[in-house]
């Protein structure tokens, strides 16, 4: 199971200067922790210290935010899309 | 008076119960929620607006165009439903719905940018917009534009300066386009040098503090001078939520996030500081404005 996700501009240089990379999951939790084992510099910026995705960190899969739906446990289709997005005052895509 | 009148002269306001843990500080804070449109960001608007009129730049046949993250938008869109002047914003498209809609009520319209690049990404589309259509628009590029920081020379600053009787010894605000921080830090150096000056930037250039720019990883304004700050304090965006809830339920005042910030750094400062020192701090706007956003809800409700 191969995903797409979308990395925002402000994380990119922790990324190699990678807009998009195909990682291996089938939940959204999964595709961001394939992120950071791939790019452990990100780490820092996308969870907190116990290991809990940061509460200000929005994740969409396709046009679905996690939070509207399973959480990290939200599935990913086989070729589908999840983006990384910064909550900037609650918004959505 | 019309609602433009209304902009500035805003109350300092004591965090009494914040500042209990530090003996002999006095911690303030510029209510600048209280502007019209509910923002600092109001000042620099009108002034930058007004300016535009005056000079003969902002004629009734153009449209005026910025890059905001959301509470310049708001004041540009008040100011163009009191003037009669159109408005158009670029903002990402992930900024809240609150947002949006204050903006599309005030009579404005909005051209959603692309969320992934963030407020850099509307900056840069609202200057290719300029550059294929110069004569259509009035820019007044809040990033770029000297009458940004000089408004808040003239009056936040002044006004900090007053409201304290001179006692202020220290300043410390969050920068977005940086114009509060540059603005009223020139004024109050020149009133006392040996008054500290002291920025507030997230701890990494992913974050959620509404309206503040990681400026090593973004592109700068070009009215901020890095070597204006005596100090810099970072501040996580766990911390400005914490704060900002802290300052709802223990000072009664219902800030943004941005807001949280400030407190946040300014706690942190105030504790390095010795008994007699006065901080002032901003609150940039409500917390009103942010009530689609998840974190007021991670609080369990105190019955």
């Amino acid at each position: 199971m191969a995903v797409t996700l979308f990395i925002p501009a402000a994380l990119r240089p922790f990324a190699d200067n990678k807009a998009a990379v195909i990682l291996p999951a089938k939940t959204a939790g999964e595709a961001v922790a394939a992120l950071a084992a791939a790019y452990p510099d990100i780490q820092q910026h996308l969870y907190e210290p116990g290991g809990a995705l940061r509460s200000f960190v929005n994740l969409f899969v396709g046009d679905t935010n996690i939070k509207n739906a399973d959480g990290l446990n939200t599935p990913v289709p086989d070729g589908g899309e999840v983006t990384l997005v910064p909550a900037i005052a609650g918004g959505c895509l | 008076m019309c609602i433009l009148d209304l902009v500035g002269h805003t109350p300092l306001i004591r965090l009494p119960k914040l500042a209990a843990a530090l003996p002999g500080i006095t911690l303030l804070a510029k209510a600048e929620f209280l502007n019209p449109s509910g923002s600092v960001k109001d000042r620099a608007a009108k002034a930058m607006i007004l300016e535009g009129i005056q000079s003969g730049r902002l004629t009734p046949d153009k449209t005026v165009i910025d890059a905001t993250s959301g509470n310049t938008g708001i004041a540009y869109a008040m100011l163009g439903a009191a003037l009669g002047l159109r408005v158009v914003i670029y903002m990402p498209a992930n900024a809240s719905r609150e947002r949006k809609r204050i903006i599309r009520n005030y009579g404005a319209r909005i051209v959603d940018t692309d969320p992934m690049e963030g407020s850099d990404g509307a900056f840069r589309a609202v200057r290719a917009a300029v550059a294929a259509d110069p004569d259509r628009y009035f820019y007044p590029d809040q990033y770029n534009n000297p009458i940004n920081p000089q408004t808040h020379y003239e009056t936040t600053g002044r006004e900090i300066w007053e409201q304290t009787g001179g006692a202020v010894t220290h300043f410390i605000t969050g920068t977005g386009t940086s114009g509060t921080f540059m603005g009223v830090s020139r004024r109050l150096k020149e009133e006392n040098p040996a008054l500290r000056a002291i920025a507030v930037q997230p701890d990494s250039p992913f974050h959620g503090i509404e309206g503040t720019k990681h400026m090593a990883s973004t592109i700068k304004p070009g009215i901020w001078d890095e070597t204006r700050p005596d100090g810099l304090v970072t501040v996580s965006t766990e911390e400005a939520y914490a704060a900002a809830r802290l300052l709802a339920r223990s000072e009664g005042v219902f800030a943004g996030i941005s807001s949280g910030g400030n407190v946040a750094a300014a706690l942190k400062l105030a504790g390095t500081l010795s008994a007699g020192a006065v901080v002032v701090t901003v609150l940039c706007d409500s917390g009103a404005r942010y009530l689609s956003d998840p974190f007021w809800e991670d609080e369990p409700c105190c019955e």
